[in-house]
């Protein structure tokens, strides 16, 4: 394979060049408490012709990276690659990822993707970026000049300052190596294919990819590696994993004395597994070394844009503050003429547009329109605190707002950050209400709004809205039968008496193919109600 | 802060071609089949095109665990205008009202049908697929093959007999001027120097001595400038470009009988199909004309031909007889390639056959360029055998029965045969 077709991977020319610059510097002293003061007024702000040009862009970065640099936004360096409409829907069905593995359902979204532009249902995406070391930012050609500068002070600085920074990232994902790891998927993947053919693996995918959200570790951090280890390690893995799996299902006779009958009676495994791809892909005994080493790369993948569904909110918002912030204080400070201004607060009003319930529009919380407002509502109760304000937040309420801010990005996901943040006065300006959803009624009940008996009650409830635990059904590995017919169970545990839909079939099948045996499924209620059988696959023909 | 920006605009747009691919290898069978539907519906003319497909959405869902609907839940929305805690509200049906908000669009997933749009070349290809083309013949129709070289201007490789002589010749003493400009002018003013020294002194001096070494290292270098340098060489160069032929028209000829149903008419139809793609490889411009006839014929549009039934009896000559008046009339044989497809029951008024013989031989086939016959049942009547006859007189009379989709191919074979194409 020719890797030269992605320039993405050309040696760069590495990190000394970002490091000579006086910003990072000053950065390692952390968030200033204030902004820096600004450099001098320029003469004649930027110029603004509709059609953008390479040096343009650089001028307008350089006047974006000094403003976000005296905000004490800290970044991964950037890259930004111009792209055609075109190449922007074939990011868009790859999630974004600039190499993949090839599989039909990338092609599903390409076509769905290009039909809906086609007819004009869909505008594309101004920007995607991805959390990369350095940071690739996504400028489309279509883009007028005040949009890229747009997109770059939204992507090139406050997603990618986002990336950086957040907890979850920092533990989750590691930007200098996801790169390198997919090209490394993409070529085994094609490998595969090629010895075992193209079908074979994609029944394979497919039934990874059906539990893809279950193949997350919620708990342990993942390795760095880079692409040579990890194509070096493949191997001695592969053997290493096989003995393992060997050992476990061992069918020499007990001896007697040695092995007492409670290790017979044991379960296995000893506590439920959550991460249900880890576990086949550990313990399944029929497995090929290259089905196990698939199955691994669709977790990993998974794992990594685990952060990303946990911090839509922050992130979003964080974006869409920082591009607020740092075009208007550029504007205040002379850099942008009027025109700019304009055409990019109409794309930011839209963006952050939220139609209320029952709006023909609605479709959920925007998480713009949220996590924006959040982050505005932060600062402001920094700076202007009111009574109410300085009883909710007592920590926070005028102190500066800058390291407010950041500690806000830095250590929390949507979950928590929203059950930390979320401020009455926010609640009232966004009139927001809670419904009570109990199937067994015949009506929804409203179960609070926006008034003092309400806002602990909302707050609490919304948190949970972006609880990932809450949103996808929790299922877990309870029980392999070792010694009978190798059948799995897997345990679902209903969160508020809610059942699964009738996919579960379709996925359980999937189970059983990379299990290679019979795999039940029973579904336990919150209070310790006996566990009912809900559905069971037998074990797969060949 | 450092910044790299990549111009990507240049370098693959295409990536998910492989993947879309993919979608469509999966989903054959039942793209196939709305291919089936399209070609059905779409005019002759027209066939060539992309194509709107659509799939149940259920057929290609990825499962997932998911929450289903019942249980409880809580959920938080945004703009209330009049609701007070405790309020009880009637339960939005289906879709996204206050209630159900966001878990409508996560469990509902949407209803409607999967649509995309099949590209030319891909909705050809199942369109071949389906009528059991080899290969080599599915890929002669579907590119263009008629080339001409035309002068291109010059390269700078080629065979010696394209040489441009002119042209080698200008640019060596280009080459010439160019690299022997300054030492020239070097070597006149040494030589003024020497014959100034000359002038006043006996010609033994060192310095003397100096300038004959330089002046004989110039001229030595000057020397060495070649005459002739392969990089002056330049060819006539010459390029491919497609080749537009002239015009032609293709005669349709069905019988509408009552025997003839919608199913034989379709049978027909993908004939027509076949034959008018052929065509439009070959000719820049081709028109199309239907007749059709029972007992008498007229000339009809294509709607009218596909879709109307007229019960009655068979007289074949009259067709021909139209056809016959309609060359002389508006396609003179040496402006036109004339084509002709014919298809029926071989249903005919026996006392007829004859008088299609007489028109053929003398009339109709010394003009057109090729007759096919496509008699859609298997029956051998008085028409087929009198066909028959004639097949065996004229190298460019085909006739061939035919009852699924697959057999209309062979007729083809002997078309393409004549075309000096291996098959």
């Amino acid at each position: 394979m020719n890797l030269s077709q992605y320039p993405v991977l050309a040696p760069r020319a590495g990190p000394q060049l970002w490091r000579a610059s006086g910003a990072a510097e000053r950065l390692q002293r952390g968030v200033p408490t204030v902004p820096l003061p600004a450099g001098k007024r320029p003469a004649h702000p930027l110029p603004d012709p509709s059609d953008w040009t390479f040096e343009l862009i650089e001028r307008y970065h350089a006047a974006i990276a000094d403003t976000a640099e005296r905000f004490g936004l800290d970044t991964y360096p950037n890259q930004l690659e111009v792209i055609s409409a075109e190449q922007m829907m074939d990011a868009y069905s790859s999630a974004g990822m600039p190499v993949g593995y090839r599989h039909w359902s990338y092609g599903k979204d390409f076509l769905a993707t290009e039909r809906r532009y086609r007819r004009g249902h869909m505008g594309l995406a101004y920007e995607i970026v991805i959390n990369s070391n350095p940071c690739i930012s996504y400028l489309m050609e279509e883009n007028t000049t005040a949009m890229q500068a747009l997109v770059i002070a939204h992507a090139a600085y406050g997603h990618n300052s986002f990336f950086k920074n957040n907890y979850l990232f920092g533990m989750w994902t590691d930007a200098g190596s996801i790169i390198d790891y997919l090209v490394y998927a993409r070529d085994f993947v094609a490998q595969c294919e090629e010895r075992h053919g193209v079908e074979t693996v994609e029944q394979w995918l497919d039934s990874c990819h059906a539990l893809s959200n279950l193949g997350v570790d919620r708990y342990r951090r993942p390795s760095k590696k880079n692409l040579a280890r990890e194509r070096a390690e493949r191997e001695q893995r592969e053997a290493y994993a096989q003995q393992q799996v060997n050992v476990l299902w061992r069918t020499l006779p007990t001896r007697p004395g040695k092995d007492s009958a409670a290790q017979e009676n044991e379960r296995f495994p000893r506590e439920p597994e959550e991460n249900l791809l880890y576990f086949v892909e550990k313990n399944a005994p029929l497995m090929e070394p290259w089905q196990r080493e698939i199955v691994r790369i669709v977790r990993k993948i998974a794992q990594y844009f685990y952060p990303q569904r946990q911090t839509q909110v922050m992130n979003e918002g964080w974006a869409t503050f920082w591009h607020y912030t740092l075009l208007n204080t550029m504007y205040d400070e002379g850099w942008l003429t009027d025109g700019v201004m304009i055409e990019w607060l109409s794309s930011h009003t839209n963006v952050i547009h939220q139609p209320p319930a029952g709006h023909r529009a609605y479709s959920g919380i925007n998480p713009y329109a949220l996590g924006f407002a959040m982050y505005r509502d932060i600062r402001r109760i920094c700076q202007e605190p009111t009574e109410e304000d300085r009883r909710w937040f007592p920590d926070m309420a005028g102190t500066p707002w800058l390291p407010a801010l950041h500690h806000a990005m830095q250590n929390y996901k949507d979950e928590s950050f929203v059950g930390q943040y979320l401020s009455p006065q926010l609640m009232r300006d966004m009139r927001l209400f809670s419904i009570h959803d109990d199937a067994s009624q015949r009506e929804l009940l409203v179960s609070a709004i926006h008034n003092d008996d309400g806002y602990r009650t909302l707050r609490q409830t919304l948190s949970q809205q972006y609880d990932l635990g809450a949103r996808e059904p929790n299922i877990q590995v309870w029980n392999v039968n070792l010694r009978g017919d190798r059948g799995l169970t897997l345990r679902h545990t209903r969160h508020q008496g809610r059942p699964l839909t009738d996919d579960v079939q379709e996925v359980l099948k999937h189970v059983a193919r990379l299990w290679g045996f019979g795999v039940q499924l029973e579904s336990v209620g919150g209070d310790g109600e006996a566990p009912v059988l809900v559905h069971s696959v037998p074990t797969p023909s060949a | 802060m450092a910044l790299h920006i990549i111009d990507r605009r240049l370098s693959g747009k295409n990536k998910s071609v492989g993947n879309r691919e993919r979608f469509v290898r999966r989903y054959k069978q039942q793209i196939a089949e709305a291919v089936q539907r399209a070609v059905g519906k779409r005019d002759i003319r027209h066939i060539e095109q992309a194509e709107s497909i659509t799939i149940p959405r259920k057929d290609i869902r990825e499962p997932l665990f998911r929450h289903g609907q019942g249980g409880i839940s809580d959920t938080v929305h945004p703009g209330n205008s009049d609701h007070v805690r405790g309020d009880r509200i009637a339960r939005p049906q289906g879709g996204a009202g206050a209630g159900s908000g966001s878990q409508a669009s996560d469990s509902g997933e949407g209803e409607d049908d999967f649509t995309f749009t099949l590209s030319k070349e891909e909705f050809m290809e199942l369109f071949f697929e389906d009528l059991a083309l080899p290969r080599l013949l599915r890929t002669h129709i579907a590119s263009t093959h008629q080339f001409r070289m035309r002068r291109a201007g010059y390269s700078h490789d080629g065979t010696p007999q394209n040489l441009a002589l002119l042209r080698t010749m200008g640019g060596a003493l280009g080459r010439r001027i160019a690299l022997t400009k300054a030492p020239q002018r070097e070597l006149k003013a040494l030589q003024m120097q020497l014959e100034a020294l000359l002038a006043q002194d006996d010609g033994t001096s060192e310095v003397l001595a100096e300038l004959q070494q330089r002046i004989t290292a110039l001229q030595a270098r000057i020397a060495k400038v070649a005459f002739l340098d392969p990089i002056d060489l330049r060819f006539r160069s010459r390029t491919r470009v497609p080749e537009p032929s002239s015009q032609a028209v293709m005669f349709c000829l069905m019988d509408v009988s009552g025997s003839m149903d919608q199913a034989r008419k379709e049978l027909a139809k993908r004939f027509f199909i076949l034959l008018y793609l052929f065509l439009t490889r070959h000719y820049e411009k081709i028109e199309i004309v239907f007749i059709r006839h029972h007992t008498q014929a007229a000339e009809v549009s294509e709607d009218e031909f596909f879709h109307s039934q007229e019960t009655g009896g068979t007289i074949v000559s009259s067709a021909l007889v139209l056809l016959d008046q309609i060359i002389r009339a508006r396609y003179p044989a040496g402006d036109w390639n004339i084509y002709v497809a014919q298809a029926s029951d071989g249903d005919n008024f026996n006392d007829d056959t004859g008088n299609c013989r007489n028109l053929l031989v003398e009339k109709i086939l010394p003009l057109v360029r090729y007759y096919a016959y496509v008699q859609v049942v298997q029956d051998e009547q008085s028409l087929w055998q009198e066909y028959s006859q004639i097949a065996r007189q004229f190298a460019h009379f085909a006739l061939r029965k035919v009852s699924v989709p697959a057999d209309i191919y062979p007729v083809f074979r002997d078309l393409f045969k004549k075309e000096g194409v291996a098959v």
